[in-house]
């Protein structure tokens, strides 16, 4: 036997591992491992009754088979029976066993449970702490059912021994994390921050573990324990290195609990009182110069072990941002390490200062570094150093390094490793935006930066570049020149050519003056490029040709040869095709005076103005704007976007709808064709994920309520859609309860991490509406869609809706959303049929001038009668016929359901087909009703 | 938190695996290739972190030996770089020179020795003589009950 096996051997599976070892090939391992499965079959099978002792050695060569990656269906039965041994060796295998092999039949996890009963209630503090690891270890939810309430019994009584103590602590953590409706408070959490106190270091370790993280879930309940954290810690730290005994690590008194303490801490603002924070102070203080004494050890223990306390004194001085001695002096140990010759502290250090970047007090100390930080992401020879070396630069740069800054990023883009490229491109595309004072010089950057790493440039970037340029009449002679200048390389990347193609379909004019760039040679020039590009580039080439007919006379009968020739009128693309016959058509039969109007130069937007850059400078972090906001600015700026999209077509398209609201703009159908429904909003999107990834906190989103006035008559359907995420709503009513099922699709192909959701009722609505929902999983992988059940209950008529806030990463980058959910005062409609007679009745009844509200308004949607009785249906109302003496007219009546009262609506609505308006009056029992009902549905119709 | 804790050889050799949060068997596997081919991949001198998906991947290399940490986003690096080595002594002092064999051989003291230290993810017991001194209490249990087998056999 090659290695000695300690307390007892079992002989038989050291031959069997021995065995297992030695076999030659894979076929050969998992013929030993059948025969061996066999065997263990038919000795569990057998008639004569196995030994403790015989059934532990094969139920642990049945956990050998499987952590060795085979799949194991039996032997359950034989683990549980371990667990009520007398023996402790057996018991401690069959818990091993259960520990791994989580089995979800019902009736092992009955006999499991009793079994931990037993020992838990053993009193034997071996065995219980052998039941509590495998409750943490399992941590199922029938777990947490079973002892949720009998593990802080445990933790708190006064006879338990400490390492019971340090396991139901931990395990306990453990069921509130996978539960936490099941763990619930009580006379035992007071008992537990004082925990914080105990003279057993080991039992202050585990038990800060849970105490932080019940903190973080109910802050107000725990705040006692600031004050105790913080005289713990000052202990430790003023103790000589040899007052903890075996809790000093490498001369290091106690680096795991002052870590947890000042992560403890961490879950709190600054304290109050004075006296607390004086000592605080002072600890920190402490932390920060010991780093400067000489280390009282070589070892590398050492170092990491007190640097690991001063990392997280570090991240304590940023949460509380308001100590600004303190700031610069993490900042300048942060410069030391900068340039430590350990490579993990030099990686720490960069990570650490992005978020000093984002301070206030600290943001011009980090910028003294850029230049260490600059050499770092020259020189640095491992990959995730120089990728926190480039988060550090992008978090730095401000309006006074900006130029430098890009221009590093730039010539490191030329030897990045791939992995991190296309996210370097989106960083330098924000950086020259925001930061740009003169537009030249931002043209230039994106220019290189599609000369340089074209391939990594998404489409989000150049079509910003477009509008931008659109929008700023001072750049865009400039902005020509450069591309045509950049298109005379002899190779140039087909997105040079689709921002080539765009801006001098545009602007070729103000340089076609110069003859070394007459509009005969730009044309020649785009077009020797057109044969090597795809289909779409293509399209957006014709589009530009048109323009140039309109700009260029003199090239129109060249253009029209090129359009006419097979290989464009008769390509087999339809969209190519289609293009090349409308465009050749056009440019024939209209006149120059229509062709001029219909292509237009693309009108600047005053909008665009008012969305990203407007909002970004607005903002001071660079964490600033929200996917939201964006979607706003994208229905401002619908028209701009769709340019960016399909090249200057989309100019046409509007200039055309506006003069000729005739079959021609169906024909070039370009509008219902293409995806510009979907794709202008992904304009915006990309570049905004990558603005809030950069602040440490992630923006507050601006809520999004666009989806939600469309749901107010109907229940399913697509509450939100961008380019990462689509989420779709199911919804069901009765009475006063609600079911909402939302669905969250990931419609790209990478996963999304760390996604989390959450319903709030802002204001009074809490009082009025309970939303209740359980968290979703935290991953979602590529394609993948996930559900999430929300269970509603109105307690009160209420006007306001829950907000559900979505966050998540996205390739590193933080997304948060903010949207608000369509839960609406009439989805507690309860249908009421009645007579004409009953109707006007209780009209009169309803009389009181604020019981009415009224509302005309023009018509926004069809008139259609059977689409507004389907609208009037799914508002939840009884439609009543024969009650309005004009049949033009609509009556409806139900009740609303609350959980306090019912009340009773009934709503007239009279269309004026010839004035395309509405009026719309309703008379509820109870005012807010009538006022609120009026206002959803005047957006309605 | 820690979710994970993989040790595996050289030539990719899973050696010890523990899950400190629910995962399907087939994710399992698909993490410990990914995490494999990560950490072999690295060259030497880097340094011990990396970011994978929401989680933080601190690794060391101990002789023939890789120990593979996964760790939440707010953690502290140089800490569960500590964790680890913390480990290896504990390994250390109860086999005596530990060595990848002990751990093949041994593998259920490894976890047992595993659980004394960390549970459900967190750190219980920092300190090497209380939980050696836990880990060796048992194995006189251990040893009694096996006399007591070998009577039995004996007369039986």
């Amino acid at each position: 036997m090659p290695a000695v096996s300690k307390g007892d051997g079992m002989r038989g599976l050291a031959v069997f591992i021995s065995d297992i070892r030695n076999c030659k090939s894979k076929e050969a391992e998992i013929k030993r491992i059948n025969k061996e499965l066999a065997n263990i079959r038919s000795k569990f099978k057998g008639d004569k009754a196995l030994d403790g002792y015989s059934k532990k050695k094969y139920v642990c060569k049945l956990l050998f088979i499987f952590l060795l990656g085979h799949d194991i269906d039996f032997g359950h039965m034989e683990a549980v029976n371990l667990l009520s041994s007398n023996k402790y060796t057996e018991k401690q295998i069959g818990y091993l066993f259960i520990s791994v092999l989580v089995n979800s039949n019902s009736e092992l996890i009955r006999l499991i449970n009793n079994a931990i009963k037993n020992d838990l209630s053993s009193r034997n503090p071996t065995f219980m702490c052998l039941a509590l690891h495998c409750i943490a270890n399992v941590g199922s939810r029938e777990m947490a059912e079973a002892f949720a309430s009998e593990i802080p019994r445990i933790l708190v009584a006064g006879d338990t021994m400490d390492s019971v103590k340090q396991s139901a602590a931990l395990c306990l953590l453990r069921l509130y994390k996978t539960s936490p409706d099941l763990v619930l408070m009580g006379e035992w959490t007071s008992r537990v921050v004082h925990l914080l106190n105990d003279q057993h270091m080991g039992v202050v370790t585990a038990a800060i573990s849970l105490i932080t993280c019940l903190s973080q879930k109910n802050p107000d309940e725990f705040k006692t324990c600031v004050s105790l954290a913080v005289s713990r810690l000052s202990r430790i730290v003023s103790s000589a290195s040899t007052d903890l005994q075996d809790y000093t690590y490498y001369f290091v008194p106690a680096p795991w609990l002052s870590c947890k303490l000042l992560r403890l801490l961490q879950c709190y603002p600054p304290p109050e009182d004075g006296a607390v924070k004086g000592r605080l102070v002072e600890c920190l203080e402490t932390i920060l110069n010991k780093a400067q004494e000489p280390p009282k050890s070589k070892k590398v223990q050492h170092s990491n072990a007190k640097n690991a306390i001063l990392f997280e004194a570090i991240s304590l001085i940023i949460h509380y941002d308001s100590e600004p001695n303190l700031l610069v002096r993490a900042c300048n140990q942060l410069g030391q390490f900068l340039q430590h010759r350990e490579t993990n502290l030099r990686y720490l250090a960069l990570e650490s200062m992005c978020t000093l970047a984002s301070s206030e007090f600290s943001h011009e100390a980090v910028k003294t570094h850029i230049e260490t930080v600059i050499n770092a992401l020259k020189t640095e020879r491992d990959v995730s150093v120089r990728q926190r070396a480039a988060d550090l630069l992008y978090a730095m740069c401000d309006r006074s390094n900006a130029k430098q800054i890009v221009a590093e990023m730039l010539s490191y883009l030329e030897t990045a490793d791939y992995s991190i490229r296309e996210e370097m491109v989106l960083k330098v595309a924000i950086l020259a935006e925001k930061y740009a004072v003169d537009y030249s010089w931002y043209v230039d950057t994106i220019l290189n930066l599609i000369r340089i790493a074209g391939d990594y440039v998404s489409e989000e970037v150049w079509y910003r570049v477009i509008q931008i340029v659109i929008n700023r009449d001072d750049v865009q002679g400039y902005a020509a020149k450069t591309v045509f200048e950049a298109l005379q390389a002899p190779a140039c990347h087909e997105n040079m050519v689709k921002v080539g193609g765009y801006i001098l379909g545009e602007f070729g004019n103000l340089i076609a003056g110069d003859p070394r760039s007459s509009p005969l040679v730009q044309f020649n020039l785009l077009h020797s490029k057109f044969h090597l590009c795809s289909v779409p580039t293509r399209a957006l080439l014709l589009s530009a040709y048109i323009k140039f007919i309109n700009l260029f006379p003199e090239t129109k009968a060249t253009i029209q040869e090129v359009l006419r020739c097979d290989s464009q009128i008769r390509n087999s693309d339809v969209e190519l095709q289609q293009r090349a016959v409308e465009y050749l058509k056009l440019s024939s039969i209209a006149s120059t005076d229509v062709l001029a109007t219909v292509l237009e130069e693309m009108p600047p937007f005053p909008e665009r103005e008012s969305s990203i850059l407007a909002k970004l400078k607005k903002k001071k972090g660079p964490g600033a704007v929200s996917v939201t906001e964006l979607e706003d600015s994208k229905r401002e700026g619908g028209e701009l976007n769709g340019g960016g999209d399909r090249g200057p077509d989309t100019s046409a398209m509007s200039a055309s709808n506006a003069s000729t609201p005739s079959p021609s703009a169906d024909l070039l159908g370009i509008r219902s064709s293409a995806p510009a429904g979907t794709a202008p909003a992904s304009a915006g999107n990309l570049l905004v994920d990558v603005f809030s990834e950069a602040g440490p906190a992630a923006p507050s989103a601006a809520v999004n309520d666009d989806g939600f006035l469309r749901f107010v008559c109907k229940n399913n359907g697509v509450l939100f859609e961008n380019q990462l995420l689509q989420i779709g709503i199911k919804s069901e009513y009765r009475q006063n309860l609600g079911r909402m099922y939302l669905f969250y699709g990931n419609k790209t192909s990478v996963q999304f991490a760390s996604f989390t959701t959450s319903v709030s009722c802002p204001g009074e609505l809490q009082s009025q509406l309970n939303v209740q929902t359980k968290q979703v999983e935290p991953l979602v992988e590529g394609g993948a869609q996930i559900q999430q059940v929300l269970n509603i209950e109105c307690l009160t008529d209420f006007s306001d809706a829950p907000l559900l806030n979505i966050k998540f990463r996205y390739g590193g980058a933080l997304q948060n959303l903010t949207l608000k959910l369509p839960v609406t005062i009439n989805k507690f409609f309860q249908p009421t049929e009645m007579s004409s007679h009953d109707f006007f009745q209780r009209w009169k009844q309803l009389s009181q001038p604020q019981q009415e509200a009224q509302k005309i308004f023009k018509a926004n949607h069809s008139m259609d009668t059977e689409v507004l009785k389907a609208k009037l249906l799914g508002l939840g109302t009884a439609l009543l016929d024969n009650v309005d003496p004009n049949p033009e007219n609509y009556v409806c009546a139900g009740v609303i359901q609350t959980k306090g009262q019912q009340v009773g609506c009934l709503l007239r609505l009279e269309p004026n087909a010839q004035a395309q308006m509405y009026r719309l009056t309703l008379r509820c029992s109870k005012d807010s009703v009538s006022r609120r009902l009026c206002e959803l549905l005047a957006e309605q119709f | 938190m820690m979710r994970f804790l993989l040790l595996f050889s050289r030539q990719g050799k899973l050696r010890l695996q523990k899950w400190f949060t629910p995962i399907p068997e087939r994710e399992k596997k698909k993490i410990i290739r990914e995490m494999t081919t990560m950490v072999l991949a690295r060259q030497p001198r880097s340094c011990n972190f990396l970011h994978w998906k929401d989680l933080k991947i601190i690794y060391k290399r101990y002789a023939s030996l890789y120990f593979c940490l996964a760790i939440e986003n707010h953690e502290n690096e140089l800490l569960a770089l500590e964790v680890i080595h913390r480990y290896v002594e504990l390994l250390d002092k109860y086999f005596g020179n530990v060595c990848e064999l002990d751990i093949i051989f041994n593998f259920e003291k490894a976890y047992f020795i595993l659980d004394e230290f960390l549970l459900g993810g967190e750190i219980q017991e920092t300190s090497k003589q209380i939980v050696n001194r836990c880990i060796e209490s048992s194995d006189m249990l251990q040893e009694d009950d096996s006399s007591e087998w070998y009577e039995v056999e004996l007369f039986g």
